[in-house]
C-alpha cells in the first residue's frame, strides 16, 4: 500500500518500471486463464441441462431419445415454432409452415385454438442409436381437451439425439368452384311498427320423442331425443327441472353442448341433461320444457358419419370419419352420439369435436369415449353431426 | 280553455263533486267523435273538470253561455263523470260510445302454419274498432274468407258479440299459402296461413354404383299421403349397416328429392328414414 503511494508521488519516479512488469505479468495470466478455459469448454462441453430457453443449447444438451423428445414438446407447448422445427432432424422433408400447420391445424379448426395443457413421452424400444418414443400430448380448447398421440422416432446424430416429427399432412382442395344449391330459410319477423293485431311467424313444432334419467355416481343424468316435426328450421332447447314429492324444483338445467341445437325439418338431436346435485331416489318426478325459435338456416353443408363402429374395452369408444359432402369447409365439427340398449332405451349420448376442420369429401376421424359400465349394455347406436363454420357466425 | 290534469286530481275532484246535478245537462249518451253543447245556467266564471276511463279535461266556463264540445275532445267510449265547480259545486254522469262507423279489424288468424286437411284446424278472430280505436260493441255482420293456393275458397259469415266474432275453418287439401281475409263494410284485414304438406306417405329409395366404391342414394319423390311434395330441406336419413359397422347421413330434401353416396359394401343393408317414417331397405350385391 505505501509503495502504491510512493509509486504515484511525482517526488519519487523510481518505482515505475515495477508496477509495469506487474501489470504485464497480470495480464498475461488473464489472457492464459480465459484460453484455458475456451479449449475446456470446446472440448468437453457441458452436458447437463442448462434452462435456457435457446434452442442450440437444448440441441447441445439432448443426450437422450427421451430428452431430446421432452425438449421437442416444451417448445411446441410454449408455440415457438420455429425453435421446436430446429429440433427436428428431419426438417429436410417439410418446412416450418407445414410442420406448425399440422400441429394447429389449417382453415380455423379447433386445433387453432387450442393449447397443449400436458404431455408426456413413452419409451417403445431402442438400439444403439436408434429409438422409438410414443408421445402423448393433451390440448385444451374452449368445448374440453383432446388427445393427440405421435410416434416418434429419435436417432443419435454425433454426441446429441435428434427427433423426427412424423408429419400428417393434410390434404389439400384444389382451386374450384363447387356448385351448392341447397335450401335456406331468412325469416321476417313482425316488426314494431306492426299492428298489434299482426302475427308474428309461428315458432317450430318440436316434441320430445324419448326420454330417460338414469342415476350415476350419485348424479342424476337425463337423456333424451327431441325432434322438429315442422317444416321449418328451430333453434331448440331443452330445460328439465327435477321435481320433490311435493312439486317443488330440486334442481333446473338445460341441454347446454350436449346437444344439435339447429334442427332441420324432420331432424333428431339427442340431449343429455347432467344434474349434479342431485340423487335420482330423491326425485318424484320431472319437468321437461323443450323450447323452439324459428331461425335463420341452411340445409347445407351435409355432413356423412361413416365407418362407426364400436370398440370394445379396455378402450370402450365408438369410432368413425365424418365427411363432408357439401363444398364450404366446416372450420369445427361437433358429433353427438346416441347409444341404446337391446330394448331400444338410451343408455348413454356423449359427443366429441373433431380437432381437423372438414375439407369438401376429405374424411376427420373421430372417437367417442363410452364409460366402461356403459359399454357393455350398448347394443346400438345413432349418430348426428353439427358443423360450425365461421363466415356464417359474423 | 283547456287544460289536462293528473288521475290523482280528477280523483279527488270526483270524489268530493257528487252534488246536485239539476243544472249541469250532459246528453246521457254521446258517440264518439261528435261535436255538442251543454247548456249552463246562472253567471259568473266556474271550472268544468271532466273524468273518464281514460282521460280527463278541466276548463274554464262562463256561467249562462253554451259549454261547446269539438269533435275531437271527447273520443274515448266509456263512462265519465263531469262537475262543474263554482259557488256551489255540481255533477252529473254521461257515457261516450263507440263510433257506429267501423273503421279498423283487428284480425287474428290461428296457427300461421299447419299441415294440409286438418279440420277447424285455422281460426280467425275478429275485434271491431271505429277510428278512435275504440270497440264497436253492437253486433256487426263480418265476412271471412280463406282462400286457398290452388284457389279454392271457403267462406263465412259471422256477427260480432261485443265487439268480437270468430269462425272455425279447414285447411284445404293442397299445400299452400292461403290468404285468410275479415272484411266489414269495406274494412279489410288479411293474414297469409301457410297451409304445409303432412308427414311424408312412404319414402322408396335406389341405389347405383357410383364412382371410387360408393353407391349412389336416391329417393323417389318424396309426397304426403295428399300428393304434396314434402317441404325442401326436409332432412331424409340413409343408413347403411354391414357387421356392426355403420355409416349415416342426415341428407336435406332438394326439388322433393333426396340424394347421397356412401360406402359401397357387398352385403350390406341400406335403410332410408324421414322423422319417424321408414322407407325402403336395400340390400348392396354390387349392382
Amino acid at each position: 500500500m505505501n509503495a502504491d503511494l510512493r509509486d504515484v508521488t511525482p517526488e519519487n519516479p523510481e518505482p515505475r518500471p515495477r508496477r509495469t512488469v506487474q501489470g504485464v505479468l497480470f495480464a498475461l495470466v488473464l489472457f492464459l486463464a480465459t484460453a484455458l478455459l475456451i479449449a475446456v469448454g470446446t472440448i468437453w462441453p457441458n452436458q447437463a441441462d442448462s434452462g435456457v430457453a435457446d434452442p442450440h443449447s437444448r440441441l447441445m444438451s439432448a443426450n437422450s431419445p427421451q430428452k431430446a423428445a421432452n425438449d421437442l414438446l416444451q417448445e411446441i407447448m410454449r408455440r415457438d415454432w420455429h425453435s421446436a422445427y430446429e429440433l427436428l432432424g428431419n426438417k429436410g422433408e417439410f418446412s416450418e409452415n407445414e410442420f406448425r400447420n399440422d400441429i394447429v391445424g389449417e382453415y380455423g379448426s379447433l386445433r387453432s385454438y387450442a393449447t397443449m395443457s400436458q404431455f408426456d413421452v413413452q419409451s417403445m424400444h431402442g438400439s444403439g442409436d436408434q429409438a422409438v418414443l410414443r408421445a402423448h400430448m393433451i390440448w385444451t380448447s374452449v368445448v374440453g381437451t383432446f388427445e393427440d398421440s405421435r410416434e416418434l422416432r429419435a436417432t443419435k446424430n454425433g454426441r446429441r439425439w435428434e427427433v423426427s416429427w412424423p408429419l400428417k399432412k393434410e390434404p389439400r382442395v384444389p382451386p374450384q368452384v363447387i356448385p351448392v344449391n341447397y335450401l335456406r330459410w331468412d325469416v321476417i319477423y313482425r316488426g314494431p311498427e306492426d299492428d298489434w293485431g299482426t302475427q308474428d311467424v309461428e315458432a317450430p313444432h318440436v316434441r320430445i320423442v324419448a326420454m330417460h334419467p338414469v342415476d350415476r355416481a350419485g348424479e342424476v343424468v337425463l337423456m333424451g331425443e327431441i325432434l322438429n316435426e315442422d317444416v321449418v328450421p328451430a333453434f331448440v332447447t331443452v330445460k328439465a327441472s327435477l321435481l320433490d314429492s311435493k312439486g317443488n324444483a330440486m334442481s333446473t338445467e338445460d341441454a347446454f353442448d350436449k346437444i344439435s341445437h339447429v334442427l332441420l325439418p324432420k331432424q333428431v338431436s339427442p340431449f343429455r341433461i347432467d344434474f349434479h346435485d342431485v340423487k335420482l331416489s330423491q326425485v318424484d318426478s320431472i319437468r321437461m320444457q323443450p323450447s323452439s325459435n324459428l331461425v335463420p338456416a341452411s340445409a347445407d353443408p351435409v355432413i356423412g358419419i361413416e365407418s362407426q363402429k364400436l370398440n370394445p374395452l379396455p378402450n370402450a369408444s365408438l369410432t368413425g370419419e365424418v365427411i363432408n359432402q357439401s363444398g364450404q369447409v366446416v372450420n369445427v365439427a361437433h358429433v353427438i352420439g346416441t347409444f341404446y340398449d337391446g330394448g331400444g332405451q338410451i343408455v348413454w349420448v356423449s359427443d366429441e369435436y373433431p380437432s381437423r376442420a372438414l375439407l369438401p369429401g376429405n374424411p376427420v376421424p373421430f372417437q367417442i369415449s363410452l364409460p366402461a359400465d356403459i359399454s357393455s349394455k350398448v347394443k346400438t347406436y345413432r349418430t348426428v353431426a353439427t358443423t360450425y363454420i365461421a363466415s356464417r357466425i359474423q | 280553455m283547456t287544460r289536462r290534469f293528473s288521475t290523482p286530481w280528477a280523483i279527488v275532484v270526483l270524489l268530493a263533486g257528487f252534488a246536485s246535478a239539476e243544472e249541469l245537462r250532459f246528453p246521457a249518451k254521446v258517440e264518439a267523435g261528435t261535436a255538442f253543447s251543454v247548456p249552463t245556467a246562472g253567471s259568473g266564471e266556474a271550472s268544468l273538470s271532466i273524468v273518464g276511463p281514460s282521460d280527463a279535461l278541466e276548463r274554464k266556463v262562463h256561467l249562462g253561455e253554451d259549454i261547446r264540445f269539438e269533435a275531437d275532445d271527447l273520443h274515448n267510449a266509456g263512462h265519465y263523470v263531469a262537475i262543474l265547480s263554482g259557488s256551489t259545486s255540481e255533477s252529473t254522469q254521461f257515457d261516450i260510445y263507440a263510433s257506429q262507423q267501423p273503421a279498423s279489424l283487428s284480425f287474428f288468424a290461428k296457427p300461421s302454419r299447419l299441415a294440409v286437411n286438418r279440420p277447424n284446424g285455422i281460426s280467425g278472430v275478429t275485434y271491431v274498432f271505429d277510428v278512435f280505436g275504440n270497440l264497436i260493441l253492437k253486433p256487426e255482420e263480418i265476412s271471412f274468407r280463406l282462400a286457398d293456393a290452388t284457389g279454392g275458397v271457403q267462406s263465412h259469415k259471422a256477427t260480432s258479440h261485443e265487439g268480437v266474432a270468430w269462425v272455425q275453418l279447414n285447411s284445404a287439401p293442397k299445400a299452400g299459402p292461403a290468404h285468410f281475409e275479415a272484411s266489414l263494410s269495406g274494412v279489410q284485414a288479411t293474414r297469409i296461413v301457410q297451409e304445409v304438406p303432412g308427414e311424408p306417405c312412404s319414402i322408396r329409395m335406389t341405389a347405383k354404383p357410383s364412382k371410387d366404391q360408393r353407391v349412389l342414394l336416391q329417393t323417389d319423390p318424396v309426397r304426403d299421403c295428399n300428393g304434396n311434395p314434402v317441404p325442401d330441406g326436409t332432412i331424409v336419413s340413409f343408413t347403411e349397416r354391414y357387421e356392426g359397422q355403420v355409416s349415416t347421413v342426415d341428407v336435406p330434401l332438394k326439388r322433393s328429392v333426396a340424394e347421397t353416396q356412401l360406402p359401397a359394401i357387398n352385403g350390406a343393408t341400406i335403410t332410408v328414414a324421414s322423422g319417424v317414417v321408414l322407407g325402403n331397405e336395400i340390400r348392396w350385391g354390387g349392382r
